[in-house]
């Protein structure tokens, strides 16, 4: 007999990735710029703590929500940061990485049937996440034209308003867009006009380079329609620690929470020593690596126009996302520079409607492996485009 | 501000070219040339150099941190005593330190032989030396910055969400 998995899991195609990992293990000298996840190590203070409380023997459960502590430093971080105001004692839930407070958001908010409308292209989990939680995805494309920024008339134009939940990821993974406090605000109308639920995945935040990141749980009349993710992957270079969080009205993180507490109990004891210390003195590493990002950034913006790929200004993340040359599909470039070139690049079109014909590239690499790459593309591209 | 900005990447890496500078900069080309070059000529950057393992090659490389003491008069400084030692193409580095000695001083040679004849007979008669110390360095871990070692590969997935 074979153990047959429910329709939801099986409404899930495979990865769109998946195909690409293959070809590049049997390469060697691969160069990735397919990898969404920093190259630097977690700050050594960071680490220290995550190391001094296993010493001591911590390593029980904490509170289901996460350590009081903990959502206490993380309270304190939104409101400075982000000029978010949530209550550490109701208000916020500690998970394990953001990916499951997106996860427990869909679960605890979207009933079989309901329509999710995600703005694309976006990251890979959010349409897995609505099947699995027995939704329909409903997909919102973004476009090149307006750099990549959600816009009221898309929004109607996909029928959105008849959607029960909003998913909207800025700083964007996979195009690096921002959304300015002005480009939100007709998005939150359009939310409120016809009572939407908005999912709003930050965790890019501190990576915004030009000015500062505006939460749409800011604007008026949101936030109590409004779940923010963050976490520590990213901008503290956390990734295999696993901590997340999600901001919300109390009620919204209680009904997250419920599924929390039976499913994962709590976040890991570990990585949330490591968190407290990221938010209390590790500033100075945050500031260190969004810097250098934002070198190799400008470095890989300027390559791309050198070598003639038409590049946008991705401001945010650590993504850019360049058009393939003519005669190619992206998932042509991207096959044949990884088989010809031996650089791993992300098709546009796994990450939703609005990335056909493009490229994610991401720079969370060393420079002199980016100088390399790029060399790669150039000399792929003069011989074919 | 550019020049610090200029510095610190040239620190980074002093192979990266104008070219790679002014991408990550946003500078002109020849902006990040006029700065190096002011740079150069300021005498802020000294020179350029590889960080090298020398564990990696077959030659032996000894290399040592002398730690010195020495004894002003009136007539000698610890300017003098340095210049002195610094033109002995064996001394890599000399420092002067606040601490138990005065001068922290790295010496290169092809064999400890080497290295001990060149204290023994050329720094510890200096006559305002009067104390050295030499410790032989065994296995360097990380040099102007930079980690030596195997290095960790990068074992993150080819491909991430």
């Amino acid at each position: 007999m074979t153990i047959e998995p429910s329709d939801r899991v099986k409404a899930v195609p495979p990865s769109g990735i998946r195909r690409f990992f293959e070809i590049a293990e049997e390469r060697d000298e691969v160069i990735s710029l397919g990898v969404g996840e920093p190259d630097f190590s977690t700050p050594w203070a960071a680490r220290d703590a995550a190391i001094t409380s296993l010493e001591q023997g911590k390593t029980s459960y904490t509170a289901n929500r996460g350590k009081r502590e903990l959502r206490e430093s993380i309270a304190d971080y939104v409101a400075d940061r982000f000029d978010l105001g949530y209550d550490p004692a109701e208000e916020i839930i500690v998970t394990a990485g953001a990916s499951e407070a997106v996860d427990l958001a869909f679960r605890a908010f979207v009933d079989p049937g309901d329509t999710v409308a995600i703005a694309q292209p976006s990251y890979i989990s959010y349409e897995p996440g609505v099947i699995f939680a027995g939704g329909e995805v409903l997909p919102v494309p973004t476009r090149k034209e307006d750099e990549f920024r959600l816009t009221v008339e898309e929004l109607d134009a996909a029928g959105a308003a008849d959607a029960d939940v909003l998913v909207v990821c800025y700083p964007n993974n996979p195009t690096g867009a921002i959304m300015r406090e002005e480009d939100l605000e007709p998005i939150a109308d359009f939310a409120r006009e016809h009572d939407l639920t908005v999912f709003s995945d930050e965790i890019y935040a501190e990576l915004t380079y030009d000015g500062d990141h505006t939460s749409i749980a800011t604007v008026d009349g949101m936030r109590e329609r409004t779940i923010v993710f963050n976490g520590f992957s990213k901008a503290h270079a956390m990734t295999g620690l696993r901590l997340g969080y999600a901001l919300g009205p109390a009620d919204a993180i209680g009904a997250m929470n419920k599924i929390h507490q039976y499913a994962m109990l709590s976040a890991p004891t570990t990585a949330q020593y490591a968190a407290l210390e990221a938010l209390d003195s590790c500033e100075n590493d945050v500031r260190e690596m969004v810097d250098q990002y934002d070198r190799r950034r400008q470095f890989v913006l300027s390559r791309f126009r050198e070598i003639g790929m038409d590049v946008f200004e991705a401001k945010g993340a650590f993504y850019c996302f360049p058009e393939v040359p003519e005669g190619f599909t992206a998932e042509e470039f991207a096959e044949d520079v990884l088989r010809e070139q031996g650089v791993a690049v992300v098709p546009g079109d796994v990450f939703g409607v609005g990335g056909e014909g493009h490229l994610r590239i991401s720079y969370a690499t060393g420079l002199e492996d980016l100088r390399e790459a790029l060399t790669r593309i150039e000399a792929f591209v003069a011989e074919h485009a | 501000m550019s020049e610090r900005e200029v510095l610190e990447l040239l620190r980074e890496n002093a192979r990266y070219s104008a070219a790679d500078i002014a991408r990550m900069t946003g500078l002109e080309e020849q902006e990040v040339e006029a700065v190096v070059e002011e740079l150069e000529g300021a005498g802020v950057v000294r020179g350029y150099q590889a960080v090298v393992d020398w564990d990696k090659l077959e030659d032996e490389r000894v290399r040592a941190e002398v730690e010195l003491n020495v004894r002003l008069d009136r007539e000698t400084g610890y300017g003098d005593i340095a210049e002195r030692l610094a033109r002995f193409p064996q001394v890599k580095a000399l420092r002067l330190v606040s601490g138990d000695y005065d001068f922290d001083m790295e010496v290169e040679g092809d064999s400890i032989r080497e290295v001990s004849q060149f204290i023994s007979e050329k720094v510890a008669p200096v006559p305002e030396i009067t104390q050295t110390v030499t410790h032989y360095v065994m296995t360097s871990y990380k040099e102007n910055g930079i980690e030596l070692g195997d290095g960790e590969d990068d074992d993150r997935l080819s491909f991430s969400p």
